[in-house]
């Protein structure tokens, strides 16, 4: 799971795309706090041949990316 | 195309047409927006600098705060955040500053000047991207000044607050502030129009996340060009625009507050897209931003507006290109201490980088 939470844009999408470079996984998860970190990998996700599913949690997201 | 591009193109058309209707009534050339100089305007309109030509109370930043601010607040995204490295926002905001008054404009009056024909831009866009790379290499490496944590919403309110302050203060007792008579901040268009233009301005790229500085960076790294289609369209739409009302003038010499010093056109950029990289966004994001509730953002601000400061009582800022009484082109430029102001600035910016790269990044790893 990657904690993205506090980091403001690009920083989320910055640490999601380093993962994908490492290692490529089958799914990854990311938390973010920020509204724009949310369309940022989104987009990212749309962009690399993940589908992306966004689950509010209070004042929070978690993002499951999946191939 | 996908619906978020539309947005942002619809937000980058609208920042266009109101830049054109501003120069139109007033403001000064190509300068229908730049963050950068109206921020300094204000700096001297409050008194932290002595240059009476550029003292002015912008409407066009109180509004964009508060256009952002309501749109924020409306679409439930205000988010009261602060705690990441503030203090080295503050100083990455005075070099940004002082990097954009070397050139004489902010990214977006960059783009402005482009539309309008002015070929210092050009290479003031070549030196915003080399920034933008440099800036990109430490992202790369792990580059991060830290995490902002929730903080009670007054923090996050404080620049929303200080802006209709300011533009209530500005309204019921001018008498208060400096004004040029004349010069850049003389030229301007009237208030209310400036005011409801800027609160559309500003709602408009607080919901499209509009960023100058995001659309290159963003296509670089990520090869994501969704916030350049924003940079693409306001050029676009100033470009339509000049030529329609006979606003462009292709060349270097003599154009509207512009010079054609081009080494220090080029590095003050440099200073501007790696310093916006280093802090998440342009100088019209950081408005937005802190608009949107994170006090990082209104500390870069503050700290933008000290930078101003600091350019005009030291002489740091670009002298524009003028004509004497002979009708004389006088080339403009900068003054020894603007480029020593720049240099030191690059040294800062290598210092803050490589210390939130490395050496944070060691410590991190220590504590594990």
């Amino acid at each position: 799971m990657i904690d993205a939470r506090g980091l403001l844009c690009p920083m989320p999408v910055v640490m999601v795309q380093k993962e994908v470079k490492k290692s490529a996984p089958a799914t990854i998860e990311v938390l973010v706090d920020d509204p724009c970190a949310v369309d940022n990998i989104e987009r990212f996700a749309y962009n690399n041949g993940y589908k992306a599913e966004v689950t509010a949690q209070g004042s929070e997201w978690k993002l499951t990316l999946s191939k | 195309m996908k619906k978020s591009n539309w947005l942002v193109i619809i937000a980058g058309v609208a920042v266009g047409l109101a830049a054109l209707l501003l120069q139109k009534l007033g403001n000064p050339g190509n300068m229908g927006f730049c963050i950068a100089c109206f921020e300094r305007d204000i700096a001297g309109a409050v008194g932290l600098h002595g240059a009476a030509k550029v003292q002015y109370v912008r409407p066009e930043i109180i509004g964009i705060v508060l256009g952002a601010f309501i749109m924020a607040v409306a679409g439930k995204e205000f988010r009261a955040k602060a705690g990441s490295s503030p203090a080295l926002r503050f100083v990455l905001g005075a070099f940004v500053m002082i990097g954009a008054l070397v050139f004489l404009g902010c990214p977006l009056r960059m783009v402005l000047r482009l539309g309008g024909g002015d070929i210092n831009a050009v290479v003031g866009l070549i030196g915003f991207t080399a920034g933008i790379v440099i800036g990109i290499l430490f992202l790369r490496q792990g580059f991060n000044l830290g995490r902002a944590y929730e903080v009670g919403k007054a923090e996050g309110a404080v620049l929303p607050i200080v802006m209709a302050g300011l533009l209530i203060l500005f309204l019921a007792v001018p008498a208060l502030f400096h004004f040029s008579e004349e010069g850049p901040g003389s030229k301007h268009a009237p208030v209310l129009i400036a005011l409801v233009l800027a609160l559309i301005v500003g709602a408009l790229a607080q919901k499209a996340r509009l960023c100058m500085v995001g659309g290159i960076r963003d296509t670089i790294m990520l090869k994501d060009a969704h916030l350049l289609w924003g940079f693409v369209a306001i050029f676009a739409t100033v470009l339509v625009g000049n030529l329609m009302l006979n606003g462009f003038h292709l060349g270097v010499a003599g154009q509207p507050i512009a010079h054609s010093s081009q080494l220090w056109n080029a590095l003050g950029m440099v200073l501007v897209g790696w310093g916006s990289v280093l802090l998440g966004g342009c100088p019209l994001r950081q408005l937005v931003l802190a608009a949107s509730g994170n006090g990082d953002s209104a500390v870069t601000v503050f700290g933008m507006i000290a930078g101003a400061a600091f350019a005009h009582n030291f002489g740091l800022a670009g002298n524009p290109d003028s004509t004497n009484e002979a009708g004389e082109l006088v080339v403009g430029g900068i003054s020894a201490y603007g480029k020593g102001a720049v240099i030191i600035g690059f040294a800062v910016l290598l210092a803050i980088s490589a210390y939130c790269t490395f050496v944070k990044q060691k410590k991190a790893e220590v504590k594990a």
